[in-house]
């Protein structure tokens, strides 16, 4: 294999595919720590030049850890729709980010070629994207799904409350659900992290969260986002799980270090579609962020993009209800500082949408990175820009619990009202009925918790 | 479009623009902003103005009380709440910031303020050393990582804060006892003042019951530039059924006192976060009280020696 490129009369060479794809990404702290980013600004384009020629059918034959030794490129590589990849194999990288920003690919174009896709060829286009290509290119393939409500709808924004409280509390999430759901957060998920993964715990938090779904009618669904073994059992007791949440990662070894496997996902997708009190037919919901395959060391060389176009693959073999990055969340080893952070978000979002999954995204960021709220605010609006399923909805951004900060309650409506979005069209209704929206603005009456302590 | 067409659609704009108040005429230009800032501090402000001018603002006096004390934190910020009581009912009931009250879909200024505060003081917990006076204390001697470079290569280089340095594992080889049931272990991790908010309470707690259940505590010690990961190496020096790792979580806005437990059995090297089980959000105030925290870890100590196990495989044992 020869890829080699001039550029301004200087020779650059790369040994493989796998050092190519990490050295033509814009920069991040977390490909330089696995040894794969470019070493000058030069090199990076270099790397891009060659990537814009490289067919994908090369892309497809180079899956970052080989068929035989990885479930997750297994279930990647066997659910590609082989007549869709014979008509698109031959295109270059480079002709492919021409396709999809095209005025003549529609929609309905972009849509039947993801099932022809590799995660390794969704990852080398996103590659030779600028950010303003990220934003106009996702906002061209809306994804919609549908559970006790739908999601995605061109048209709309949702947001998930999730009221986090550092000893579970229930009368403290509570207090929180109730001043995210007065400012129209909820319509995703009522989605809370717990601190103490027991069953006995979680099963507390899913009756409590059912009780205020049942007691004021919310056309939405809860979640408890602990490890997907305790939801299983909950399921399994008869406990009310509206989604079923685990965090992934894209490669077999990563997700051995989160203690799961396809197997185990399969099972609980399985019990899901069986005991979840919603409608459906969507009931999975997935987290992700660049990061965590190096983190366990279980990237096998190579770049954080990669794997998380990976994980994308993963998750769409069970129709989720919703899945986000949780971009900047780990720390500025992975995604150093704002401008990074930004980058990442917007390429999550764009390759979740190439890859077909109803995609939102958690943008936030730690304290120990180099960024601040005001960052976070313009990374919400470009994805807004960008078609962004749904944000996550805090008390003022602030978790602390998780400790980091992401979107507000307050954010939702106020980029619905900028760019003239609506909530879930069921929970529009149901805030409609409780008057506290009218023709997609909040009320006076919005804002207040303390609306719901009487029903 | 023509010249015309779009001179006129420029012209009307402009005049929109006049009229709202948005630009001003050009000769003016220098007043308005000078006018700007004075009445940008005497407009309807939601934190409290001593004195206020009416005037030219030449005897604006601005004295004010400091916005993070709990009771100005717990201030309700929602103009004409439904039920008052019930809302400071609410916000009693969580750490979380609610009944922030709202200017448009935006934050009341003083929540946004209060928020910007915060932040401001947060990221100083990263940069220091846990008190070298708590350590001795404990009598807890100090190893470090591979860490070299000080806290900046520490936050960058998770791989290093994993592995114990050659010095850390000789010195770990001479001081401890080996063999032992429960090996306690403080690290800083990402906040030494979680370290100097909880070891007081937590490590009598852990150290009491370990010796009340009649299992062996083993020789505690500190690793500085820790990160969770280094329990491995630990383990497979000292080679005691549990190890214990006290370490700082991450920061949060303007809270860095929350520690963590991680806990496996019998770790070695390859282990992963899946062997491991943790104890989160310990605090005074609000999280797990340490006390009951220390008390919660032998217990779980207890049930990892029992079914020689940690981590997802002691929860699908159960
Ligand atoms: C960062 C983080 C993560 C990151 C870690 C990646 C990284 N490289 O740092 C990611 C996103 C991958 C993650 C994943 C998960 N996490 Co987590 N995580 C945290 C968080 C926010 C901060 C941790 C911290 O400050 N560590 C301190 C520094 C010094 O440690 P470190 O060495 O840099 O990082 C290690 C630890 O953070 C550890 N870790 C992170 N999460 C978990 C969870 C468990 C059960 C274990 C054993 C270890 C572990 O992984 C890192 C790499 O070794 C805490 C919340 C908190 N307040 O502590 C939750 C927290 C620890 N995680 C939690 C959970 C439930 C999970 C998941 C099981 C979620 C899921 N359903 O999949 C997964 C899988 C964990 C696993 N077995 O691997 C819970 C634990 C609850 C409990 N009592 O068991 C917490 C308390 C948050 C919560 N309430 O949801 N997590």
């Amino acid at each position: 294999m020869l890829l080699r490129t001039k550029l301004h009369g200087k020779i650059y060479e790369f040994p493989d595919i796998r050092l190519l794809m990490g050295k033509a990404n814009e920069e991040k702290s977390g490909d330089r720590l696995a040894g794969v980013g470019a070493e000058t600004a030069a090199e990076r384009v270099a790397a891009k030049l060659i990537l814009a020629e490289v067919p994908l059918s090369v892309l497809r034959e180079n899956p970052a850890v080989p068929y035989d030794q990885d479930e997750i490129t297994r279930v990647i590589q066997d659910a590609v729709d082989e007549s869709v990849y014979n008509e698109i194999k031959d295109w270059t990288v480079g002709e492919f980010r021409e396709w999809i920003l095209s005025d003549t690919t529609t929609t309905e174009m972009i849509h039947r070629v993801s099932n022809g896709l590799a995660a390794e060829m969704i990852a080398a286009v996103t590659k030779l994207m600028s950010n303003l290509d990220l934003i106009y290119g996702a906002k061209k393939i809306p994804v919609t799904a549908h559970c006790n409500n739908t999601i995605g709808a061109p048209g709309t924004l949702s947001s998930r409350n999730q009221p986090n409280h550092p000893t579970d509390s229930p009368e403290g999430i509570r207090a929180e659900i109730y001043e995210g759901l007065s400012y129209g957060s909820g319509d995703s998920v009522i989605g809370i992290n717990p601190v103490d993964d027991s069953y006995s715990s979680v099963s507390r938090l899913l009756d409590m969260t059912y009780d205020i779904i049942k007691t004021w009618n919310i056309p939405t669904q809860n979640c408890v986002l602990s490890h997907i073994t305790t939801q299983m059992k909950c399921m399994q007791s008869g406990s009310p799980v509206g989604l079923v949440f685990q965090s992934i990662a894209g490669s077999q070894k990563g997700n051995d270090s989160f203690g799961i496997s396809v197997g185990m996902i399969d099972e609980a997708y399985e019990l899901a579609k069986k005991h979840c009190f919603p409608k459906g037919p969507n009931f999975m919901y997935f987290e992700t962020g660049q990061g965590s395959e190096l983190s366990a060391d279980a990237h096998n060389g190579w770049d954080q993009l990669v794997m998380e176009a990976r994980c994308y693959g993963f998750a769409k073999r069970y129709h989720p209800y919703q899945v986000n990055t949780v971009v900047g969340f780990i720390g500025p080893e992975y995604l150093y500082d704002a401008r990074q952070i930004q980058r990442a978000g917007l390429e999550d979002h764009f390759m979740g949408k190439l890859t077909g999954i109803p995609m939102g995204c958690d943008a936030c960021y730690t304290n120990h990175a180099r960024a601040d709220q005001n960052a976070i605010e313009n990374l919400a609006v470009m994805l807004t820009a960008a078609g962004c399923n749904y944000f996550m909805g805090l008390p003022m951004g602030d978790d602390s619990m998780l400790s980091y900060q992401s979107t507000s309650f307050h954010d939702a409506p106020t980029l619905r009202q900028l760019f003239k979005l609506r909530p879930a069209p069921e929970f529009e209704k149901w805030m409609e009925d409780l008057g506290l929206i009218k023709n997609g603005v909040l009320t006076e009456k919005a804002g207040d918790p303390s609306i719901f302590l009487k029903r | 479009m023509d010249d015309t067409q779009l001179a006129a659609i420029v012209d009307a704009i402009v005049r929109e623009l006049k009229e709202s108040g948005a630009v001003k005429p050009a000769a003016s230009s220098l007043d308005s902003q000078a006018a700007s800032v004075s009445t940008n501090l005497s407009s309807p402000s939601v934190v409290p103005v001593k004195s206020r001018t009416s005037g030219s603002g030449v005897n604006l006096s601005i004295d004010l009380p400091d916005p993070t004390t709990p009771q100005a934190r717990n201030t309700p910020r929602v103009k004409n709440p439904k039920d008052s009581n019930g809302l400071r009912a609410l916000m009693a009931s969580t750490t979380a910031r609610i009944g922030v009250g709202r200017a448009g879909p935006r934050y009341s200024t003083a929540s946004l303020l209060l928020f910007q505060g915060d932040h401001a003081v947060t990221q100083d917990a990263l940069y220091r050393d846990v008190d070298q006076k708590l350590l001795d204390e404990f009598n807890l001697f100090t190893v470090q990582t591979k860490v070299k470079g000080g806290k900046q290569e520490y936050l960058l280089r998770p791989d290093l804060g994993r592995q114990l340095s050659d010095d850390a594992k000789r010195t770990i080889n001479e001081k401890c006892q080996k063999n032992v049931n429960v090996q306690l272990v403080v690290g800083d991790g990402l906040s030494a003042a979680a370290i100097e908010a909880n070891l007081r309470q937590i490590f009598p707690v852990v150290k009491q019951g370990v010796q009340n259940a009649g299992l062996t505590f083993g020789t505690p010690f500190f690793i500085k530039y820790a990160r969770v990961g280094v329990m491995n190496d630990v383990g497979e020096l000292v080679k005691p059924d549990v190890v214990v790792l006290l370490i700082g979580e991450r920061p949060g806005l303007g809270r860095a006192e929350s520690m963590s437990a991680y806990m496996g059995y019998k770790p070695k090297y390859g282990d992963t976060d899946a062997d491991r089980d943790v104890v989160c959000n310990i605090f005074e105030n609000g999280g797990t009280n340490p006390l009951e925290a220390g008390a919660y870890v032998v217990q779980i100590a207890q049930k990892m020696r029992k079914n020689q196990a940690s981590g997802v495989k002691l929860k699908l044992a159960k």
